[in-house]
């Protein structure tokens, strides 16, 4: 147990789901404590995005993160990791922006299996929902990105997250 | 069994960082396909082709059968990964990302405060 200091506030107990919707179909659920100007606003400022994306547990770190949000514009998160040489680029496009409620955007880096990307941020009074849907061209691009580990930036980080715990056996087993 | 892992990591990582050795696994999703197949749409040179599918092939992630002269690849046996257990896995990440999230969402709530009293004063 360590305490946390008083200036990092505690993550919510809030839980976050996780439910296959359809053949093609992927949605993540979570309830946050603050209106949805406030979380839509943490969704779509870069230097905000850089913070929370890839938390370190994930393994991977920013390299950059460049986003402009509205309706047309391009996003780019480019990540690094100690294990890769090459660093791992993740883009596409805003199809629709509408402030404070809904976002949607393609994930290109895969070529055309990948997913389009939709949040919405539903008020609920002081509270927002977020839910977070990833909608595949096919079955079969579904199950081969679940195939392959590689949804989004998080498939690459799962595999980086076994790495670090492949790493950590091994230290402990050398020590 | 340690160093094993290890050397299918080393080769998951080379093996996806290529743009088109993920288009392949994604070709692959759809149906399976010869090397030749493989090599015309992604318009490439057989050898090139053999090349990414070896690479794909060592890291467990296709597996390929030559009959007669015709040599097929599939998805390798990591399809058959139970889709609950990754669902799990997917809802951890998920929820690690938010926990930091609600730090940021905290902070923000916070500074909108302060901004809200000096409005005041």
């Amino acid at each position: 147990m360590h305490a946390r200091s008083k200036n990092e506030p505690a993550p919510t107990d809030n839980p976050t789901t996780v439910e296959r919707k359809s053949e093609r179909e992927l949605v993540v659920t979570r309830t946050f404590n603050a209106p949805a100007r406030v979380v839509f606003e943490a969704w779509t400022k870069p230097e905000l995005l850089m913070r929370w994306w890839a938390p370190k547990t994930f393994g991977v770190s920013f390299i950059s993160c460049e986003v402009d949000a509205r309706t047309g514009g391009a996003y780019r998160f480019v990540f690094g990791h100690p294990a890769s040489e090459q660093p791992m680029a993740f883009f596409g496009r805003y199809i629709e922006v509408t402030p404070h409620s809904r976002l949607v955007w393609t994930n290109d880096e895969g070529g055309a299996g990948g997913p389009v990307t939709t949040v919405t941020f539903e008020g609920r009074g002081a509270r927002t929902l977020v839910v977070y849907r990833d909608l595949y061209p096919s079955t079969e691009a579904l199950e081969s990105a679940i195939a392959s580990g590689s949804t989004s930036a998080s498939g690459f980080s799962e595999t980086f997250e076994q790495l670090d715990e492949l790493l950590g056996t091994l230290g402990a087993s050398a020590g | 069994m340690v160093q094993y892992q290890q050397a299918r990591l080393d080769a998951s990582f080379a093996a996806l960082s290529d743009p088109t050795r993920r288009g392949v696994l994604e070709q692959l999703g759809h149906c399976d396909a010869s090397i030749t197949d493989l090599a015309g749409k992604f318009h490439m040179t057989l050898t090139g082709m053999k090349k990414h599918v070896g690479v794909l092939e060592q890291a467990g992630l296709v597996t390929t059968e030559k009959v007669g002269r015709v040599r097929t690849c599939r998805l390798g046996s990591r399809r058959l990964e139970d889709e609950t257990a990754w669902i799990e896995r997917y809802r951890q990440l998920w929820a690690e990302r938010f926990d930091e999230l609600d730090k940021v969402v905290e902070e923000l709530k916070g500074r909108e405060k302060i901004d809200a009293r000096k409005k005041q004063e």
